[in-house]
């Protein structure tokens, strides 16, 4: 409970602080929003008569508290150049890279858990090598690469599976999922063959602990003793690299979005600095940012719950 | 007898000479294509749009008639700058604070661990579209974003090296000399946590191609007409339907480079540090 708390309080800390850095980068630094929208040769009544309306005339900390204030009630202002109210815009992008995310962590997992156990049971036997061969070419492929690779396979090649684009899941659910098989594939093909390095090396230090051999000389046999024993104990480390990799995926996301034309949060974040849309750019930037921190104390936070070891401290 | 004993050496260690391997077949890539490439990588000709693999152009060209081989060289060359430049940058950033928060513990180390782990939650991709919303994009933004996002990998592993060194009998030698704390750091520290640097920033290295790529992917890196990898891939992911090569020799480039960089990470962390062997 103390952890929980401490953690949440370090959360609530790291999120402010995030929120002024992004803003201070965003505004601090040159690039006047009302000269974007006018263009350079825009005359000094016109800019300052903009200034004032999008409030950029008033001093940094009041817009700062401005912004600060709004993003607490999920109002994270008005675009500059589209005039729309941002925050159900990112809402809605943050659903689709949300599913993205998800599908792509759950590819990697399903591949790389019976991987690695195998690739750490096999160790001694080339099938083992073989694997762990694999898995190291596959973590020197960026997604998006993967995602380009795919897309010739199964789109041009075989045209099993859409090249792109996104359908809402409440709009047909038959499409949504075609649609989203190639970009979870090649979010968590790579991310599994990062994984399956982790889970490799915890189940072969696993392998090598005096309990296993206990479980073994009880009479269980090697099979036995790992499930029951190995593998839970495996599953600590590995639990702390699945967090790390789930803000790698979100963030790896915004690249994918791009192979496959899908509309998400890193479509809206690459359009908007496309347009210089900085309002915008700051509302998606800390959106991840804080989406990354909270994952972080989960993971941590899980960590110590599965952890009985850590309890105590 | 001497030659063989080095062949001897180098096929015990796969990873290492492998790594080796592919790591120098780029450099020099990159390191000739300063000096030579078969044809003008930017220069654009109609009439030799999109020509298959042999020939006078080994590779082909691409769908403005520009030479593939030499726009990979040149490409080489792009990789290499911006993670060399990248990997120096967050090394003169992520070291010193680590020793110094190894050295001194207190509320200091606990202070800058806090600030390098909080910059862990601005990865390289966000903070290059950041910098590339204020400044527009540029090689020089990359470099500088992929730099400030690899410097807390570094400041971490300085820093558990370090306080390892601190613990030593040696280090209490001179303390008891007098030496001063710059003078152990610069004649205790720093030598002995090199080798864990060196292994960082093989990675690191790795991490800056892959964020390299993937910003000019995005058309957020190194700008045209100058020959990057990203951009190769995302010109030839339009003809992906009728020449699905163009995609694999710049794909392959990229993999090639970050598996070579790996490879020789792993390969100098087991020649360092030989208890690990097998391990990861």
């Amino acid at each position: 409970m103390r952890v929980f708390l401490r953690r949440t309080a370090s959360l609530l800390v790291s999120a402010v602080i995030a929120s002024f850095v992004v803003f201070a980068f965003l505004s601090v630094l040159p690039g006047d929003p009302a000269e974007v929208v006018l263009g350079t040769n825009a005359g000094q009544a016109e800019l300052a008569s903009l200034r004032h309306s999008f409030g950029t005339d008033r001093p940094l900390v009041v817009q700062y508290a401005d912004w600060a204030q709004g993003l607490l009630h999920g109002d994270f202002g008005t675009s500059y150049i589209s005039h729309d109210p941002i925050g159900p815009r990112i809402a809605d992008r943050f659903g689709v890279t949300c599913w993205l995310a998800l599908g792509g962590m759950l590819v990697a997992l399903l591949f790389a858990l019976p991987t690695g156990v195998l690739a750490a049971a096999w160790h001694r036997r080339p099938a083992g090598a073989v694997l762990s061969a694999l898995s190291q070419a596959g973590i020197a492929v960026p997604a998006f690469l993967a995602g380009i690779l795919l897309v010739y396979v199964f789109a041009v090649r075989a045209g099993a599976l859409p090249a792109g684009g996104y359908t809402p899941l409440a709009e047909d659910p038959a499409t949504w999922a075609r649609q989203l098989v190639l970009p979870c594939l090649s979010l968590g093909l790579v991310q599994g063959a990062v994984l399956t390095r982790y889970v490799r090396s915890a189940v072969l230090t696993v392998l090598h602990q005096d309990f296993l051999r206990t479980a073994r000389a009880k009479g269980r046999r090697r099979r036995g003793a790992l499930w029951r024993h190995g593998l839970p104990n495996a599953a600590v480390p590995v639990l702390t690299v699945l967090g790390l990799q789930l803000s790698t995926v979100l963030v790896g996301a915004v690249v994918v979005e791009r192979v496959f034309v899908i509309p998400g949060l890193g479509d809206l974040l690459l359009q908007s600095v496309a347009d210089r849309d900085l309002l915008v750019v700051q509302g998606v930037v800390i959106v991840l940012v804080v989406a990354v921190l909270v994952l972080n104390v989960v993971t941590d936070l899980l960590y110590h719950l599965v952890d009985p070891r850590l309890r105590s401290r | 007898m001497k030659a063989r004993s080095l062949l001897g050496r180098l096929a015990r260690r796969p990873a290492l000479t492998a790594g080796g391997i592919l790591v120098t077949l780029i450099l020099a890539l990159a390191l000739l294509s300063l000096l030579w490439t078969p044809y003008d990588p930017t220069h654009v000709e109609a009439a030799q749009r999109l020509l298959p693999p042999g020939g006078e152009h080994l590779l082909g060209t691409d769908q403005f008639g520009r030479d593939v081989v030499s726009r990979l060289m040149t490409g080489a060359r792009t990789t290499v700058f911006v993670g060399v430049v990248a990997v120096g940058f967050a090394v003169a950033i992520g070291v010193p604070m680590g020793v110094a928060a190894g050295m001194s513990g207190g509320p200091l180390s606990a202070l800058l661990m806090r600030v390098s782990d909080f910059l862990l939650a601005f990865p390289a991709l966000l903070l290059a579209i950041m910098l590339a919303a204020v400044y527009g994009t540029s090689t020089l933004t990359a470099m500088v974003a992929i730099g400030i996002a690899s410097a807390p990998g570094f400041a971490r592993v300085a820093r558990a090296a370090t306080l390892r060194v601190m613990a030593a009998e040696y280090v209490d030698a001179a303390r008891l000399a007098r030496r001063t704390r710059a003078a152990i750091a610069v004649r205790h520290v720093l030598p002995n946590i090199r080798d864990v640097v060196i292994v960082q920033a093989s990675v690191a290295f790795a991490t800056a191609v892959l964020a390299e790529a993937a910003l000019s992917y995005l058309g957020l890196g190194t700008p045209p007409p100058t020959p990057s990898w990203g951009r190769m891939l995302l010109d030839s992911q339009e003809l992906l339907f009728d020449k699905p090569e163009l995609c694999l020799w710049p794909g392959l480039a990229v993999a090639a480079a970050v598996l070579g960089l790996n490879l020789l990470g792993d390969g100098l962390r087991d020649r360092f540090d030989p208890t690990l062997e097998g391990v990861r």
